[in-house]
């Protein structure tokens, strides 16, 4: 599985005493939105060689990090392309080394609060997310959803809450196409 | 029983992403698919933000995670690379808990 979020939700609902039912639909139901990601990213990577083998192995390295750096550059071209690839490529590596690591070091390691690691993995999601608030709408849309996914924490799932901001986007959509129409 | 999870997870989230390659191209020109495509990300890494800054399992917890997204919120509007930001952020939670000022 190389798609961090669902990986997290994977061995929190397991480590949780939750089935293996539960925690594949968490990780899936949080690894949908690659899916978007893909479906988004095709008009980036997209040339006259997008061969199907190259498609299968666009898929797998399809993740948040990937598709930031690939949509910084323009559709089509080769820097968007290069981006992808060695972006997908080399976090591909570094994390199955790092999960590697993890595996193995977890029983050396007490507690991994101590070198703050738990404080990075928000610090990552709001590196991403920072190049993504361009205008008020954006703003506002990332507020909410933040709001409700931490309203809804102790009601839902581990994994729900952040899913939920779905269709606070949905909603978000829903306001933007009918402002666009009266201007 | 972890391994049935893993593997039908990873078969899962790799059709998830494969399918967003192989469907006919023409769902990309509905404007509103379009326009949610762009918005989705925003709002699930929002969420995930908040959801790992405040979150302890079902529980709601403000600890030294906070002040490392601070520290990552300064970094990044002082245009600080990814890495920077990151380590920037896990070095304040550390510190604060060293120090024994946060938990």
């Amino acid at each position: 599985m190389f798609t961090g979020a669902s990986q997290f939700a994977l061995v929190g609902v397991l480590g949780a005493g939750g089935g293996t039912l539960a925690a594949v639909l968490t990780a899936l139901l949080l690894g949908a939105r690659n899916s978007l990601y893909a479906l988004s990213l095709r008009p980036y990577l997209d040339s006259a060689h997008s061969s199907w083998w190259r498609v299968l192995g666009r898929a797998q390295i399809t993740i948040d990090e990937s598709t930031a750096m690939a949509i910084r550059y323009p559709p089509g071209s080769r820097q968007a392309r290069h981006a992808f690839w060695a972006t997908g490529v080399a976090i591909f590596v570094l994390w199955n080394i790092g999960t590697l690591i993890g595996a193995l070091g977890a029983a050396a390691l007490d507690d991994p609060r101590v070198l703050g690691l738990d404080a990075a993995v928000p610090a990552g999601f709001i590196a991403l997310l920072w190049p993504r608030l361009r205008d008020r709408s954006t703003i506002a849309l990332a507020l909410v959803s933040a709001a409700v996914a931490i309203a809804l924490v102790p009601l839902l799932a581990p994994g729900l809450p952040v899913l939920s901001a779905a269709l606070v986007a949905v909603i978000a959509e829903r306001f933007i196409a009918r402002s666009e129409r009266t201007p | 029983m972890i391994w049935p999870a893993v593997i039908i997870g990873s078969i899962g989230a790799y059709l998830l992403k494969l399918t967003g390659y192989v469907i006919p191209a023409r769902v990309l020109e509905n404007p509103r698919l379009r326009r949610l495509t762009g918005l989705l990300p925003v709002a699930l890494l929002a969420a995930l933000v908040a959801v790992q800054t405040f979150s302890v399992g079902t529980a709601l917890q403000i600890d030294a995670r906070l002040a490392g997204l601070a520290a990552a919120i300064v970094a990044l509007a002082l245009r600080a690379p990814f890495l920077v930001v990151v380590l920037v952020a896990a070095a304040t939670a550390a510190i604060l808990r060293a120090s024994g000022l946060s938990t």
